[in-house]
């Protein structure tokens, strides 16, 4: 009896083997294991046996069985992943094609791209971003930062005029003494928006846009500004960026300065092939916005006694927006950003 | 400002490289902006030679053939020269073969009608030495040694330094007041100033015959007049002239160019006039009349005000005081006694007159900023030693010293610089000592003081430096390269983005999420925007801001909407044959108040599709949908549905839309926006054909009501029934309509309905349409069975019937 049990074994794990599909398997499946097969009668029949053979023959059938149903199992799922295959590779597609169905593609102007970026370093800073109005009283835009009566900028070759005493704002700057009669210092805010002048060629537009920052605190010093320029720059224009100071004069600073970026175009004013750097025209420096530490004047102009000269000082600064993503995206005409071209819009955002 | 180098080592000459000196006086405030070369392109060739024959040219009547000794050990060599004044025995300026000329050639060996010539004799305008071509050579003197280079005897080889000087800092527009800043940036010596030596100036307070009667001492502090005879007048010598063309000045005659050089030297202009053309010998400084009319030196009449100041003599207005003088006592070549003045101005009133009359010169760019009183006698002593010595004039009286000023001059002022403050400020120490040396070095008196210094402030500096914080920059901008980055140590503070600014973002991204390009239009528009969008009068987008100074009429006013620009936007890009566009626009739109100095401004989110849904796709058979208004209302759904904003839309038209096809968007029960097909007639006026529908939402509106924190609602893991309706009702029933039915008999049962087809045809009938809706039912404790839904479903169809006169189809 257990010898006729081996022999099933052996040739029932061959036959699986060899089997080379899952019909085949099927067929093995019932004639192995099936209500007629040979090791389940026998199985059935283990009680006539004599008790002495019964428990080894019952264990030795059992394994038996159990080990054949084993292998037909696997062997199944070898077939079939085999068939899915074969399956699979006749359901192959061009991959080359495109999607379908076409998912166009938008993109943000460079502008508001450049904006959300610069908005973004700050707020990292530790700005917070206020907007602000631009139809401007005269108060604001030119009185209440210590432009004198006769300033240049006031003139109406400069400033448009909307009335005798209200203009189109000629830069973000009026929303610094608007942001601090709205909230006590300590004061961090950046605020970008529109701006206009008068003033219209490659390098010039009517309208653009800055971003002004302004910080107000007990100790706020030059040195402050320099680290807050220096890690913005290095976030917008690269790791390797260093950031200088020069002395410069605006109404509503003092001290004023000029920041300006180590060029990110050369090696110190020279490109490689030895011409001189067209973007910072040799001089290893590229200057990208006007700064300094909040005149005492401008606080005189604060509707609220907290904004003491003696007690608070800060730096403020404001940069173009435009610049920066000219610098940075090498535009060659800021005009192109008011045109519109389709053919402009989609190599940004 | 430019300033030839080797005048400005004239007064510091520091011991640095030319680019060296650029770096310190660039980060210090005085900006270089160009360095230029003036004059031959390199010394080399430029040689002092004396002329030994000089022949006819054998076949040109114009030629001389020339021998010319070119120093010591070399062959005299032939140059023919085209000079109707060369002769032999004359001293030239000889430049050889090989060597670049000021344009930058180089200069070859020549043959000329057949006589070979190795050079060229020179004339002055050929070394940059003059501004008009010369009649002829320039000759030498004869003690200069044949061979000698031509850069030891003549000024032709400069660099000239372009300086920006800011606004605050006239005294800059001098030579000295830039050495001055040299001398401070870098320690080199400052010569003594040229006016220092004044001892050729006559004595006493007058000039025989000369009146001089300040009328409006308010804006003339201070006149000042010397006189000259026996002046002769002619050419500057060259070395003059030579200074004044690299500083980008033509020279005239000795007295006009001794003006202009003293001016460039000590920043103050001043005026010479004929004193036998001035009428009386009197001057009389006084405001103008209202429509005063003066002839300036210009050749032109200029209409003056009462705010403006003339400078008068016996038969009238001779000058435009600071601006310009007139033609009438202007200096000539007979002119033989002549009156310096030099005047204070208020800088102000100055500027103002320039502006009004649109007239600039050096001397009004100068005064304008506000001169001190005290230079006016410094330009004076200048141009006496000029004087003398270039025009052989001898001195006629004294100074005469008028206005406010010379009799009450101006006091000092003394401020007080605490040290600690500079370092708070700056972030930077800065020693008490060094400041007390850079202060000093600049011009300024420094006492010690118990905490600081006590620093006396020079006339040349009184409208700048008026306060501490004006010191604390003085003694910090010659070390800015020093500051160390930091950052602030902020207290209590971060930095945010408020959730309007981050709701705004999230909408616009919707749109960009679905494929909109987003433009960036001009604020400015044209008033027959207006009518071009068929504004009817009394609809509030026609309240323009107007512009009282535009720079064209198309941008003379502020748009009240987004859609003109964006229409702009989509005609520039059909033109240019960009296609199926899908362009939105966020930006400021404003509408001028009545009674109110500033208009209302709001941001204004736009959209405009025009073309095809979507460019035609190997997958999809159908032809790409043009874009219509459902086009638009889908976009507009993404980004209201984007901030979760409970919105609808009522049907309702706009002047600039399809009168079918159009909407107002209301967000809750508040207006918002529109949505449509834009008006086949405003499609015509941007010349636009075809699809072409719009969108704009007051966006500060519509983020007020985005729903920024979203409340959790419990998922049931009860399964919901769907069922579809199709319902049959007549053509004029809105959507909205048949689902407001479904939904108010609903009930709890009934999660959600919407419309997934629309039906016209024979089977529903002429005027009617089917719309198949499709019902979602859901229980949160339960598994609904049919039976729960059925009577759910009775009173839906029975509503239906009831309010929209719907019935069951099939």
């Amino acid at each position: 009896m257990l010898e006729r049990i081996e022999e099933i074994h052996d040739e029932g794990l061959g036959a699986i083997d060899a089997a080379g599909s899952t019909e085949q398997l099927e067929e093995l499946r019932v004639r192995l294991l099936g209500r007629k097969a040979e090791l389940p009668n026998l199985l059935r029949g283990v009680g006539e046996l004599p008790p002495q053979e019964r428990g080894q023959v019952g264990k030795r059938a059992n394994e038996v069985r159990k080990a054949l149903e084993a292998r037909l199992t696997a062997a199944v799922e070898r077939l079939d992943a085999s068939e899915l295959d074969a399956k699979l590779i006749t359901d192959r597609v061009d991959v080359t094609l495109p999607g379908d169905p076409l998912q166009p593609v938008g993109r943000l102007h460079l502008i508001t791209q450049t904006w959300r970026e610069l908005e973004d370093v700050f707020v990292g800073l530790g700005f917070t971003v206020v907007e602000g109005n631009e139809v401007e009283t005269v108060h604001y835009n030119f009185d209440a930062l210590n432009h004198d009566p006769t300033h240049p900028a006031r003139g109406r070759t400069d400033t448009f005029y909307v009335a005798q005493d209200t203009v189109l704002r000629t830069h973000t700057s009026p929303m610094q003494v608007r942001a601090m009669e709205a909230a006590p210092p300590p004061l961090y805010v950046v605020i970008p928006g529109r701006v206009y002048r008068r003033d219209s060629d490659a390098t010039h537009t009517p309208q653009f846009h800055q971003v002004e920052g302004l910080a107000v605190d007990e100790d706020i010093t030059l040195a402050d500004l320099k680290g807050t320029l220096l890690e913005f720059s290095r976030q917008i224009f690269g790791d390797e960026r260093d950031v200088r100071l020069r002395g410069h004069f605006f109404p509503f600073t003092e001290p004023s300065v000029e920041v300006d970026v180590s060029c990110f175009n050369c090696n110190d004013g020279w490109m490689k092939d030895g011409s001189r750097c067209p973007l910072c025209r040799g001089e290893g420096w590229i200057e990208i916005l006007g700064a300094g530490e909040v005149d005492p004047n401008v606080y005189s102009y604060v509707n609220d006694d907290r904004y003491d000269p003696e007690k608070v000082q800060g730096f403020a600064w404001g940069m173009g927006i435009e610049r920066i993503a000219f610098l940075k995206h090498g535009v060659a005409d800021l005009r192109l950003f008011y045109e519109n071209d389709l053919r402009f819009l989609e190599q940004f955002g | 400002m430019k300033v030839p180098y080797s005048w400005l080592r004239e007064y510091s000459a520091p011991d640095l490289t030319l680019s060296e000196l650029e770096h310190v006086l660039t980060l210090s405030g005085t900006k270089v902006e160009s360095i230029q070369h003036h004059g031959i392109g390199a010394p080399e060739g430029f040689v002092v030679g004396k002329v030994l024959t000089c022949e006819q040219h054998p076949d040109a009547d114009r030629l001389r053939v020339t021998t010319v000794d070119v120093g010591e050990g070399e062959e005299p060599q032939q140059i023919v020269c085209g000079a109707p004044n060369v002769a032999a025995g004359q001293t030239v300026a000889v430049v050889r073969p090989g060597a670049i000329m000021p344009d930058g050639t180089k200069l070859k060996k020549a043959k000329l009608r057949g006589v070979a010539s190795l050079g060229m004799i020179l004339s002055e305008d050929e070394l940059g030495l003059a501004g008009e071509r010369a009649g002829g050579i320039m000759v030498l003197d004869d003690d200069l040694v044949a061979g000698t280079p031509l850069v030891d005897v003549l000024p032709v080889f400069d660099e000239v330094i372009e300086f920006e000087i800011t606004p605050n800092r006239p005294d800059c527009l001098g030579v000295y007041g830039i050495a001055r800043e040299v001398h401070a940036a870098t320690g080199a010596a400052l010569a003594p100033a040229p006016w220092a030596d004044d001892s050729a100036a006559g004595s006493g307070s007058e000039i025989p015959g000369v009146t001089i009667n300040v009328e409006a001492p308010e804006l003339n502090p201070r006149f000042t007049a010397r006189a000259f005879e026996n002046v002769t007048i002619g050419p500057s010598p060259i070395w003059l002239k030579a200074r004044l063309l690299a500083a980008g000045m033509r020279p005239i005659s000795n007295v006009v160019d001794i003006t202009n050089y003293t001016m460039l030297l000590t920043g103050h202009p001043l005026h010479a006039f004929d004193l036998d053309e001035v009428a009386g010998a009197t001057l009389t400084i006084r405001r103008a009349h209202d429509g005063e009319q003066v002839d300036t030196l210009d050749g032109q009449t200029r209409t003056l005000d009462a705010d403006m100041v003339v400078i008068e003599d016996a038969e009238g207005p001779t000058s435009i005081a600071g601006v310009m003088g007139g033609a009438r006592s202007e200096v000539s070549e007979t002119t033989t006694r002549v009156l310096m003045e030099v005047a204070t101005w208020v800088g102000d009133n100055i500027q103002r007159t320039s502006n009004k009359l649109a007239l600039r010169s050096e001397a009004s760019g100068r005064n304008e900023k506000g001169l001190a009183p005290e230079q006016a006698l410094e330009a004076q002593a200048v141009a006496t030693g000029l004087m003398l010595e270039l025009t052989g004039a001898t001195v006629l009286g004294g100074t005469i010293d008028a206005g406010p000023f010379a009799a009450d001059p101006w006091p000092e002022v003394t401020l007080r610089l605490r040290e600690a403050r500079v370092e708070g400020i700056l972030g930077l120490a800065i020693p008490r000592a060094e400041q007390a040396a850079t202060l000093t070095a600049l011009g300024f008196g420094v006492a010690d003081a118990p905490d600081g210094l006590d620093v006396t402030v020079p006339g040349f500096r009184r409208n700048d430096v008026t306060r501490e914080a004006d010191l604390v920059e003085e003694v910090g901008r010659f070390d800015l390269d020093k500051l160390p980055a930091t950052l602030p140590k902020r207290r209590g503070t971060a930095g945010r983005m408020p959730l309007d600014a981050r709701l705004r973002r999230r909408a616009v991204d919707a749109l960009i999420g679905r494929g909109a390009y987003e433009i960036v239009g001009w604020s400015f528009t044209e008033p027959g925007v207006a009518d071009k969008l068929r504004l009817p009068e009394g609809d509030p987008r026609r309240s323009f801001v107007a512009l009282q100074n535009p720079m064209s009429e198309d941008h003379s006013v502020l748009r009240t909407t987004v859609l003109g620009s964006l229409l702009d936007a989509t005609r520039f890009n059909v033109a240019r044959g960009n296609a199926d566009l899908r362009l939105i626009e966020q930006g400021a739109v404003y509408v001028a108040r009545e009674g109110e100095q500033l208009p209302h401004e709001h941001r204004a989110l736009g959209a405009v599709l025009h073309g095809r849904s979507s460019a035609p796709s190997w997958g999809d058979e159908r032809a790409p949908r043009p874009l219509d208004f459902f086009a638009a209302k889908g976009l507009l759904a993404a980004t209201l549905d984007a901030l979760r904003v409970d919105w609808s839309v009522r049907a309702e038209a706009q002047p600039f839309l399809h009168p079918g096809r159009s909407a107002t968007v209301l967000a809750g029960d508040e207006v918002v926006g529109w949505v449509g097909e834009v008006h086949p007639l405003v499609a015509r006026a941007w010349e636009l054909e075809g699809a072409l529908a719009a969108f704009e939402l007051d966006l500060d509106r519509v983020v007020a009501h985005a729903v920024a924190v979203p409340y959790f609602r419990d998922l049931t893991s009860f399964p919901p029934v769907r069922q579809d309706l199709a319902v049959i009702v007549a053509e004029d029933v809105a959507a909205d309509d048949v689902l407001r039915a479904v939904r108010g008999a609903g009930g709890k049962l009934l999660d959600g309905v919407r419309v997934f087809d629309v039906y016209r045809g024979a089977q529903v009938g002429e005027g009617r349409k089917s719309l198949a809706l499709a019902l979602t039912f859901q229980a949160p404790d339960r598994t609904l069975s049919d039976e729960d839904v059925a009577p759910v479903r009775d009173k839906v169809v029975a509503a239906l019937a009831k309010h929209v006169g719907g019935e069951l189809r099939g």
